[in-house]
């Protein structure tokens, strides 16, 4: 009983979002009858995909997301390579500048951060919302983790074999750590959509806003319009949410990585 | 060629698009915060002449930061204790072996998939003073109709609430991996001892969980100083100021006030770094003696 009513407190925005999202915007005011859908009506959605230009903030969030993703999957390999396999000076001193990265908040920097974007002339560009976060110290110490897991024996093997470090990358190390890859790839998707102050910060025109600065947009909907906010909220969530339900274990790896023992 | 110098230079070749990426937009830009709060901003949002120390004096003494650096705290309080009570309330509930409980697993984390934006708008139809169905429902109770994004009484706790549900997936889904971490065999015994459900929760589970706790709260107190976008999208500061935290703050004066917002992000960063060193240590403490 109390596992219902506290599961339906819980889920009640997102389904009356939902439930707003797709039906008459006359029957917002209707309430609580609102609350069970009668009629399928897809206009809300429909005009917010088209005349609010939901569909243009969709591409550049998928453009942005999936360039940020791959970028950090990559650099974290190679650098969570570098600190797993390999002997080199100031290996200890590079290890702990990876970490000081994660002491320092995004919202700390913006200011300067801003200035450089603007120096770049690069205001308005898809690489604004890419370049600044094509590496990530969290992805690093994950894989570097995943990556001190491979058993010695294989690694003498490899070598034997005459695998050079390229071959035993791509052959031994990626293979074996593609649960970890995969954790990183959800968790990695999943921040980049969100990102809101960032992207709200450097830019200004639709042409490179994401799908979440367009629900800016939204919100200040007259209240003729309200539905169109849930539609709104509903459209951008649609992706996170396959993505959840496709690849639920990965993302509670990633989101409790550290806080149990693997 | 050695073979450890080649080792050597494959390792900083591997190494030099993370350091790069780091290097221009992490520590460049941490140094260059720290230099520009010694400068006073002139009246178009460009570098004044350098002041050197005053400048965070000056800022450090206003009105203006005590009352965002003020406000963010209350939204810390307001936002991290209830989200842990509630979280590990949804996780004791979602603990119990029971046909179709993951369907309430499922219900319970349903709010990772929203971002904080999103969760803003499915609020925003909600909190609504006039046509939101909250205030519909309070109208057939025979109760007034509540303004709550627009008055300075309900602003910062309405805020608080629409942030403590969005980390409330989250939260359950941490707890919950805690939770799993509890041996059974130690609950049966305690039972077959004799202790009821509160003393087993309290001195068997709870003493367990607690590792799992703190990483709860030291990362919901970061996300909590951090929020940003549901204020922007809900009540953009206001009214009066009363929900300006301090991120939303800097914001607002990054290309007006450029210095004042530097002095404050240096501010943000001594809190944070604080904060995340407690994190490291508990993670520490997690893998060296856990479990």
């Amino acid at each position: 009983m109390l596992l219902t009513a506290a599961a339906a407190v819980v889920f009640f925005p997102i389904y009356t979002a939902v439930v707003i999202a797709i039906q008459p915007p006359a029957r917002l005011i209707d309430f609580p009858a609102v609350l069970i859908p009668r009629s399928l009506d897809f206009s809300s959605l429909r005009f917010a995909f088209r005349a609010a230009h939901m569909s243009r903030y969709l591409v550049n969030s998928f453009v942005v997301t999936s360039a940020i993703v791959t970028a950090q999957v990559v650099t974290s390999i190679l650098a969570a390579y570098a600190f797993a396999f390999l002997e080199f000076p100031l290996k200890r001193f590079l290890f702990a500048l990876f970490l000081a990265t994660l002491m320092v908040p995004a919202e700390a920097t913006i200011v300067a951060n801003y200035e450089t974007i603007q120096r770049l002339g690069w205001l308005d560009t898809y690489q604004a919302l890419i370049v600044p976060f094509m590496a990530t110290a969290f992805g690093t110490f994950l894989l570097r983790q995943a990556f001190l897991g491979v058993p010695r024996d294989l690694r003498d093997a490899a070598a034997l074999d005459g695998y050079g470090h390229w071959g035993f990358l791509r052959g031994v190390a990626v293979p074996l750590a593609r649960p970890t890859i995969a954790a990183l790839t959800v968790f990695s998707f999943l921040l980049a959509w969100n990102q809101y102050l960032w992207p709200l910060l450097v830019t200004n025109d639709d042409s490179h806003r994401t799908v979440q600065i367009g629900l800016k947009a939204l919100s200040g909907a007259s209240i003729a319009r309200l539905n169109l906010v849930s539609a709104g909220a509903v459209i951008a969530a649609l992706p996170i949410f396959v993505l959840l339900v496709l690849f639920q274990r990965h993302l509670v790896r990633g989101l409790t990585s550290g806080a149990v023992k693997g | 060629m050695t073979r450890s110098r080649r080792d050597w230079l494959l390792a900083f070749g591997f190494l030099l698009p993370s350091l790069l990426v780091f290097g221009v937009f992490i520590f460049y830009p941490l140094a260059r915060t720290i230099d520009l709060g010694f400068y006073r901003s002139d009246p178009f949002g460009g570098l004044g002449r350098f002041v050197g120390v005053s400048q965070y004096t000056h800022v450090l003494g206003t009105h203006a930061f005590r009352r965002s650096l003020g406000i963010s705290l209350r939204f810390v309080l307001l936002t991290v204790p209830t989200g842990l009570v509630l979280g590990l309330g949804l996780a004791l509930l979602g603990h119990q072996r029971l046909r179709g409980i993951r369907v309430y697993r499922a219900l319970f984390s349903s709010t990772v998939a929203t971002s904080v934006a999103v969760a803003s708008l499915m609020w925003l139809t909600l909190l609504h003073p006039s046509i939101g169905l909250i205030n519909q429902l309070l109208v057939k109770l025979g109760h007034e109709r509540i303004i709550f994004l627009q008055s300075q009484g309900w602003a910062l706790l309405s805020v608080a609430a629409v942030t403590v549900w969005q980390n409330l997936g989250f939260t359950f889904i941490v707890i919950s991996a805690g939770l799993q971490s509890v041996p059974d065999e130690l609950l049966e015994s305690a039972r077959i001892d004799g202790a009821g459900a509160w003393a087993r929760f309290r001195h068997v589970t709870l003493p367990l969980l607690s590792p799992t706790l703190l990483f709860a709260i030291v990362v919901l107190t970061i996300t909590s100083f951090q929020a940003f976008g549901q204020i922007d999208l809900l009540t953009t500061g206001g009214p009066l100021h009363s929900t300006e935290v301090l991120v939303y703050h800097v914001f607002t004066r990054t290309s007006s006030d450029p210095s004042t917002a530097a002095v404050e992000a240096v501010v943000l960063f001594v809190i944070m770094l604080g904060l995340t060193l407690v994190q490291l240590r508990v993670l520490e403490r997690r893998v060296f003696y856990g479990e």
